[in-house]
């Protein structure tokens, strides 16, 4: 056990400065952390400010400059975990393939007789076909619309549920089209979440899906939580749906397929619309935001091919006629059309200031959210509180590790000096490992870090006393290192083995504050098993080499 | 001779056993007090496992428990609490409250236009005060919240035991989860006699807990496990008190290393996460103490299977088997 090949002695000692060498920039964080969104803000935008340049020359470009992550409860921020409406999109799926199935239906109104829409739940589409005898026909109709789903659960089965019911046809999703929608309607949300949050620019916002239907979404910086539900949480469904007829009445009926909307302006005024738009946000290219002929706030928006031209048939079509700018089920402004727009352009205005014209652009331009966010858990945290957090886990960590350190040289002199170095050792390989890996720390994560100061000296007092005994039975120096080390071995694997299973528990099963501390705790097992055998031993190697002790008093 | 702390003097030779009956009717009692805590004091709940909204308010200046409830009561919250936070680190202008509002309704957690109100109403009584933090968790994530740290514990019990069985014998692994439970329960019945904030971070810091005496007593084991090859006749109990002896001063070493760090921790490391230091180091004192007096009465009640080689008649019946090695 005491010999330690050269190659084996160059790796140890070159992981320990690998190690110091990655931990360094985190005793320079905001320098190495403008350095870096210097660098990031240089390549997105290919311009080079002074101020830019000088933050990037802050720190050396050859050197490491990743950073610890810190996390919320450490630098301040947001934490949001919503829950996406699945249900919705199954709603705007039956509402979008009824114009199609009534228009397929009419074409052989001569055999099927008159079809209606029955009011019906949430969701689902029920159709009355006059004819009861053609029920066959138009079932055969309906399925044309039903298209094959593919899962991993087995194939072959078909997008759409049909039912039958005397003369009436009743349709919705199949619950194997449910689940791959739900799965789509989630994936969207994040990616649209994400694209909402980068918009305004924060640095390295957490967007992750959990469990089937749900978002976490962390972003460090932010002013509030409510600061970004109101970026994130709005739906922004834009339409321009042909206006049926205006009025005041809320509850005044509205035709099958019609809706009754409130203004977004004028209170009291409803419009009743065509429930099917004419184009929507999802045909939207760009958006930006302008200023209308009065010199008010508005935004200016810019349709895809298709969506400019069936805005021009429809404007082209409609001359004199109003139609309505619909935003999140409120009527914006219901302009009359005074000549045909066929460069697929416009411009929404209406009573905003110049933030929400900004707002309202963002939003525009990242898409509609497919589905209405509830929010289960909202976190926010104040960079004060963040900062203190900080300076206690920072002092907590330094008086623990020159206590333990104080403890351990008392206990066993020039050794325990070497487990010392190993501990210190072992807090700096934390640090960079976590750096390395992009991984956050927490406050819960440094209590892991103080912890694993405690308990890293373990593996070195096993094998100490494990000497001491050797010592005592008469061992000679080198002997009883040797078998020291040698039979403390099983005892610190069972150790550390069942502590990183409590640790992989954790991190698995955990959310928030207990995956962090998880992260630590597992990390430090790792590096202290590292520094406790192989660190303190090549240490005592060299002393032995060095003074080759005829006895040692430990 | 050099100096060398020594807490636990060479060559000791305790009997563990002496008081085993003691020890193991006081912990017994210690468990079936905690159980009983639980069930009648309850446990203090923060928002992760209950829904509800907290709001940590700081301030330069002082305040009065009182105004601030007396400005928040003409909200109409029916479930309310506010308490001041006092920490040893705090500076002489530095005033920190805790507002807890309890669920209100399905959505559970207080209504953003609510959250104005409060933080109007408080705005009121103190135009310095700060919202340092504010947290908000529904009924339904605070229900699963609580299902999964019950899975956490129990999985993570399950696995040590599963793989102490495999490095030892079953009664090993049902000694130390006997230990684990024992330890768990005390530290949950001290949240409770003390009706401290038991969230996420306190059951972090109990599976943290569970690592640490497990640690501790599978390093007892793997040393009792030396000695049984070692010392194939002398009775268990023996072994035991031997095993005990010789791993003393490092249960020791370990268990006053971690407790410094952790004090340390306590002293200096803020309010914030002062519950979740108390646990852990309550858990390391419980740890330590059901490595020495719990999970090793388990295994000697349980017995262990000594001579492999009985099935072998030829082994068995030589002379020499039994013979001791020095």
């Amino acid at each position: 056990m005491l010999q330690i090949d050269r190659w084996k002695r160059i790796l140890i000692i070159g992981l320990c400065v690998l190690g110091i060498g990655f931990a360094v920039p985190n005793m320079f964080y905001q320098r190495v952390e403008s350095h870096n969104d210097a660098l990031a803000e240089i390549a997105k935008t290919g311009v080079e400010t002074p101020e830019l340049a000088a933050a990037r020359d802050g720190w050396p470009g050859w050197l490491p400059s990743s950073l610890v992550a810190l996390g919320l409860d450490l630098r301040g921020g947001a934490h949001l975990l919503g829950e996406v409406r699945v249900a919705e999109v199954y709603k705007a799926r039956m509402d979008a393939l009824w114009p199609e199935l009534r228009r397929a239906l009419a074409e052989e109104r001569a055999t099927l007789g008159a079809i209606r829409r029955l009011p019906s739940p949430e969701g689902t589409l029920k159709i009355e076909v006059e004819n009861a005898d053609r029920i066959a026909r138009a079932i055969e109709i309906v399925r044309g619309f039903s298209t094959p789903v593919t899962t991993l659960t087995g194939a072959g089965q078909q997008s759409l549920a049909i039912q039958q019911q005397g003369n009436t046809v009743t349709i919705h999703l199949s619950d194997a089209e449910k689940a791959v929608t739900d799965d789509r309607t989630v994936q969207q949300s994040v990616e649209i979440i994400r694209r909402r949050v980068d918009e305004v620019g924060t640095r390295e916002p957490t967007i992750v899906r959990q469990g089937a239907d749900r978002i976490l979404i962390q972003v460090p910086g932010i002013g509030s939580a409510e600061e970004l539900k109101s970026l994130i949480g709005t739906t922004a469904k834009l339409t321009f749906n042909s206006v049926v007829a205006t009025g005041t009445n809320p509850d005044a009926r509205p035709g099958v397929g019609q809706v009754i909307l409130p203004s977004a302006e004028q209170e009291g005024v409803y419009y009743t619309l065509e429930e099917s738009p004419v184009v929507t946000g999802e045909e939207l290219t760009d958006a930006v935001p302008a200023t209308d002929q009065n010199g008010m706030p508005a935004v200016d928006f810019r349709f895809n091919p298709t969506g400019a031209r069936k805005f021009g048939a429809y404007t082209s079509a409609n001359i004199g006629q109003p139609f309505a700018i619909v935003l999140d089920n409120k009527v914006i402004s219901a302009p009359v059309i005074r000549q045909a727009i066929t460069a697929g352009s416009g411009q929404i205005s209406g009573s905003m200031d110049f933030e929400g014209a900004n707002q309202l652009a963002v939003l525009l331009r990242a898409g509609a959210l497919p589905a209405q966010l509830d929010f289960l858990e909202e976190r926010t945290i104040g960079p004060e509180l963040g900062q203190d957090s900080i300076d206690a886990g920072r002092l907590s960590s330094v008086i623990a590790t020159a206590a333990v350190v104080a403890y351990m040289i008392a206990s066993y002199g020039l050794f325990g000096a070497f487990a010392s170095v190993s501990v210190i050792l072992n807090v700096i390989l934390i640090l960079s490992i976590m750096s390395i890996m992009g991984a956050t720390l927490t406050l819960p994560g440094i209590a892991g870090i103080v912890l694993t100061v405690g308990t890293a000296v373990d593996a070195n007092v096993i094998i100490y006393e494990r000497i001491r005994e050797e010592l005592r039975a008469g061992k000679r120096v080198a002997k009883a290192i040797s078998d020291g080390f040698d039979e403390a071995m099983s005892a610190i694997i069972d150790a550390n083995v069942t502590s990183f299973i409590a640790a992989a528990v954790m991190f698995f099963l955990g959310s928030g504050p207990v995956k962090g501390f998880a992260v630590t705790l597992t990390i430090g097992l790792v590096t202290s098993v590292f520094t406790a055998i192989f660190l303190t031993r090549l240490m005592i190697v060299w002393w032995l080499e060095w003074r080759k002790p005829k006895e040692l008093i430990l | 001779m050099a100096f060398r702390l020594k807490l636990v003097p060479d060559n000791t030779n305790f009997n563990f056993f002496r008081w085993q009956w003691l020890t193991f009717g006081i912990s017994a009692v210690a468990m079936a007090i905690s159980v009983l805590l639980i069930a009648v004091m309850g446990l203090n709940f923060g928002i992760d496992f209950k829904g509800g909204t907290t709001i940590r308010t700081e301030s330069t200046t002082a305040f009065e428990v009182g105004d601030y409830r007396d400005a928040l009561n003409d909200l109409g919250f029916s479930d309310l609490a506010i308490t001041e936070v006092f920490d040893p680190s705090f500076g002489a202008d530095r005033h920190v409250a805790m507002i807890r509002i309890g669920t209100t309704d399905e959505t559970g957690s207080v209504s953003p236009e609510q959250l104005n109100q409060i933080e109007a109403a408080l705005h009121q009584v103190d135009p310095q005060i700060v919202f340092a933090s504010v947290e908000s968790v529904g009924p339904k994530v605070s229900g699963e919240l609580i299902r999964t740290a019950f899975y956490a514990v129990g999985a993570a019990c399950l696995g040590i035991m599963a793989y102490i069985w495999l490095r030892f014998e079953w009664q090993f692994a049902i000694g130390c989860v006997v230990a684990l439970i024992h330890d768990v329960l005390l530290t949950v019945g001290l949240f409770s006699l003390f009706q401290l904030k038991f969230d996420l971070t306190t059951i972090a810091a109990l599976l943290t807990t569970l690592g640490f005496s497990c640690n501790d007593t599978v390093v007892v084991f793997d040393r009792l496990r030396e000695n049984l090859m070692k010392y194939k006749t002398r009775p268990l109990i023996d072994l035991m008190n031997l095993t005990c002896n010789e791993t003393l001063s490092r249960t020791i070493m370990t268990a006053v290393t971690t407790a410094i760090a952790l004090t340390a921790m306590l002293i200096f490391g803020g309010d914030v996460i002062r519950d979740f230091v108390i646990a852990m180091l309550f858990g390391v004192v419980v740890g330590c103490y059901s490595t020495i007096y719990v999970a090793k009465n388990i295994v000697l009640w349980l017995g262990v299977k000594r001579d492999w080689s009985r099935k072998d008649p030829k082994l068995a019946a030589s002379p020499f088997e039994n013979a001791e090695r020095p």
